[in-house]
């Protein structure tokens, strides 16, 4: 029997055109921009000023906060400007740019450490700490913080999330087949962390080859177990609670945290860049995109440089085959829909993707038939025809009493409507709306 | 300069169901009924059937042409309805009635509680009910199958015996109560579309495998009136009473897999389900034993519609991750 949690839907998994093409590195942008906020929690502060030289890997601004994240440079070159700049999501946040010398000068000072098991837990955090990893499968949030639980906490499983549950997404994909090593690299360090013998991978069965490689791996471990579990190809097997109850068993309830049943959940790429901070020194520097959807010439897996604009990315890689009506930044089920291409890749850009005028508008809403499909599918036992239901008619109690915090916005209910209904929409909209009215009502 | 790009929140892909697919499921789910329904009772159920739909598209069409309201005939959700109608009428019903029943089924009960996804009872249902209450001769004016019915003068053919009144010894039944084989293959009378066990578990299982319906609610139900036709509807004392027969026979096998299934009036958590199908049993059961009428189907869901927001409402799914305890202290508080 393949691990997996209840509900869900099977969406075409749409990586065909993409798994097979091996990671291409990019050119950096001439301008490259780094917008302060590339995580969840507060924005991070610039340490240099305009005119000032840096180096690729250093250190332009530093966390804001407990639950933040430092940001670095990624080419060597000056301090162009510190100006609000337009952030993927649209809105207009303070980023530091930065002319590209063209030089790559890497910073002299970045110091890896071939053996980590004499560094200390805290020594460890601090180093992923300084690096500026956040969750880099696209959720963002601050490693150091998810790999600081209470004192009282028992960790018992650290998982990779290797699920990559989002259709047409590969770049985890194609980092598990060209560096298996970095991966496992980087759970073993986990693993001394929480000084634990077992360690967990969790792969979908669509993805054959990667659990072959990753198996490999993982057996030259002679000291450690590092088990690589199948998981029925589903989505949302990647979020994080559905694959912590598909591997453990355990279900992180309302208002919990995955530390409080003894888990923590790694991405991929994220393992990845732990294992380049603490071996290499390396800060977050390049992330893998996918890009693809009916209106790029050639669909891949490209190394890019954070910070490196979104229209340089369709450019070096062949270009438009016709003009988009809709580009997403990460996977058709969670991405977000951007309105302009002059926008910087981010920490968290899994994917980039273009769509047609015909894929760009969903089709017309209709009365709900009242089927319980998205009842069926929700991932967390919630009542989304009830709460779109709520969401339109702004009632708060309502929302409230059926749990709208609960929802992981994974979509599985407007994926899976007849009537075409945005149940998951409508819950968006209303979980801002409503914490508005509690602030308010305060 | 670029077009403008489109901007909404995810997710920006959906699946194929459509409400006309699902529709039209159940359409092709109820053409095996129609057949055996046609091979039994002649020519003139496809006629009955073929009024009722047009009958029921039209009252569609129109209540959207004079409200000025967009177009609802293309999700096919009318056929359903005047499909499901004509099956649960005997052939022997005047056009004309099938043609109020339709009125009745799509303006009374559908559009005037807001249309598809808003009626909260099942319009064929209802209709059926409405017409027996009227009309009570005409709707149980059956005959034996392979009888050749008169297209006008319906009123004249030799009446026969439902198996289910020739069951339980109703006055004025006459007639043998056929064998198991007959009421498999639908060989017996009865309305249009409920003879046949086997077509209307082809359908079932075709809507079972298309996703369309899930078998909860048929399956509880199915169990209930098999338990308690076993357990009351003897004639010979508790535990004496033939269950297969019981189920086999009269409206039971349609409504459970195209009726009780109806979305918009049954419910949609999988516990509502189960409490849904054991209800439409314990009715049918009731109604069957110790009512008046040898038949119990229709009143049982009928009923069970009515109840269905509040079973909804008390089975909601447990918050994930919840213990009990916890959701104990939550409902104190």
């Amino acid at each position: 029997m393949l691990k997996t949690f209840r509900g869900g839907v099977h969406p075409n998994d749409m990586k065909a055109p993409t798994a097979n093409k091996k990671i291409v590195e990019l050119d950096p942008s001439q301008e490259m921009v780094y917008p302060m906020t590339q995580h969840i929690g507060a924005p991070a502060k610039p340490i240099v000023k305009v005119g000032d030289f840096v180096y690729a890997g250093q250190k332009i601004a530093e966390a804001g906060g407990f639950v933040s994240a430092c940001i670095h440079a990624t080419v060597s070159g000056t301090v162009k400007a510190i100006e609000k700049r337009m952030h993927p999501n649209g809105l207009f946040v303070e980023s530091i740019v930065i002319d590209d010398d063209g030089q790559d000068s890497i910073y002299p000072e970045l110091r890896g450490c071939e053996d980590y098991t004499k560094l200390s837990k805290d020594e460890l955090v601090n180093i992923i700490k300084e690096a500026g990893i956040v969750g880099l499968g696209g959720a963002t949030f601050p490693t150091h913080v998810k790999l600081s639980p209470p004192s009282e906490a028992n960790i018992d499983y650290v998982i990779v999330n290797a699920a990559e549950c989002e259709p047409y997404l590969t770049s985890d994909y194609r980092e598990m087949l060209e560096s298996p090593e970095q991966v496992i690299g980087g759970l073993k360090i986990l693993m001394h962390m929480f000084n634990l013998k077992d360690g967990y991978v969790g792969i979908e069965d669509n993805k054959e080859v990667a659990i072959e490689t990753m198996t490999a791996i993982a057996a030259k471990e002679k000291n450690l177990d590092i088990h690589i579990k199948t998981l029925k190809t589903k989505y949302p097997q990647g979020g994080e609670k559905q694959l912590i109850n598909a591997i453990t068993g355990r279900k992180v309830g309302p208002g919990q945290l995955p530390w409080q049943v003894g888990a923590i959940v790694c991405n991929v790429d994220t393992c990845r860049a732990i294992f380049q901070a603490v071996r290499r020194g390396l800060p977050v520097m390049t992330r893998i995109v996918t890009t693809g959807g009916d209106c790029v010439n050639n669909p891949g897996n490209y190394k890019v440089r954070v910070g490196m604009k979104l229209r340089d990315i369709i450019e070096q890689t062949g270009g438009f085959s016709k003009q988009p009506s809709k580009v997403i930044m990460g996977g058709p089920m969670m991405g977000m829909a951007i309105s302009s291409l002059d926008v910087p890749a981010v920490k968290g850009t899994s994917g980039l993707m273009a769509f047609g005028e015909e894929h760009a508008y969903g089709a017309d809403e209709t009365a709900c038939l009242r089927c319980g499909k998205c009842v069926y599918v929700c991932p967390m036992n919630l009542l989304p025809n009830r709460l779109d239901e709520a969401a339109r008619a702004d009632n708060y109690d309502a929302l409230e009493k059926l749990n709208i915090n609960d929802c992981i916005e994974c979509g599985s209910c407007a994926y899976s409507c007849p009537s075409k209904r945005r149940q998951v929409q409508q819950i968006k909209v209303a979980k801002v709306k409503l914490r508005e009215a509690q602030q308010r009502n305060k | 300069m670029d077009n403008l790009l489109v901007v909404s929140h995810s997710p920006h892909i959906t699946g194929n169901d459509t409400v006309r697919r699902t529709m039209l499921d159940v359409c092709i789910a109820l053409i095996p009924a129609l057949i055996a329904g046609t091979w039994v009772f002649g020519y003139r159920a496809l006629v009955v059937t073929a009024v009722s739909v047009i009958a029921c598209v039209l009252f569609e069409w129109l209540w959207g042409k004079i409200l000025k309201k967009p177009a609802s005939v293309g999700d096919l959700s009318a056929i359903v309805t005047g499909m499901l109608l004509a099956f649960n009428m005997p052939v022997t019903i005047p056009l004309w009635m099938v043609v109020i029943g339709a009125f009745f089924a799509i303006i009374i009960v559908k559009q005037f509680f807001g249309g598809i996804g808003h009626n909260f009872m099942n319009p064929a249902l209802a209709a059926r009910a409405f017409l027996l209450a009227s009309w009570a001769l005409a709707m149980t004016t059956w005959v034996a199958p392979h009888t050749s019915v008169p297209f006008w003068n319906t009123a004249d053919v030799v009446t026969s015996a439902t198996p289910l009144a020739a069951y339980a010894g109703t006055e004025g039944a006459v007639g043998e109560i056929p064998g198991y084989f007959d009421l498999f293959i639908g060989n017996v009378g009865g309305c249009i579309g409920e003879t046949s066990v086997l077509a209307i578990l082809i359908g079932g299982i075709y809507l079972i495998a298309r996703r369309v319906i899930r078998i909860r609610i048929p399956l509880t139900y199915l169990l209930t009136v098999a338990l308690g036709t076993w357990m009351f509807a003897g004639h010979d004392g508790l535990f004496t009473g033939d269950a297969l027969y019981q189920v086999m026979a009269g409206g039971v096998m349609l409504g459970a897999f195209f009726m009780a299934t109806d979305y918009t009036t049954t419910p949609y958590t999988p516990v509502g389900q189960i409490i849904f199908g054991i209800g439409c049993g314990v009715i049918t059961v009731l109604i069957r034993v110790w009512g008046g009428y040898p038949e119990g189907c229709s009143y049982s869901i009928l009923l069970m519609n009515i109840v269905t927001p509040l079973i909804d409402r008390i089975t909601a799914p447990n918050r994930y991750g919840a213990s009990k305890a916890k959701k104990r202290k939550e409902a104190q508080a």
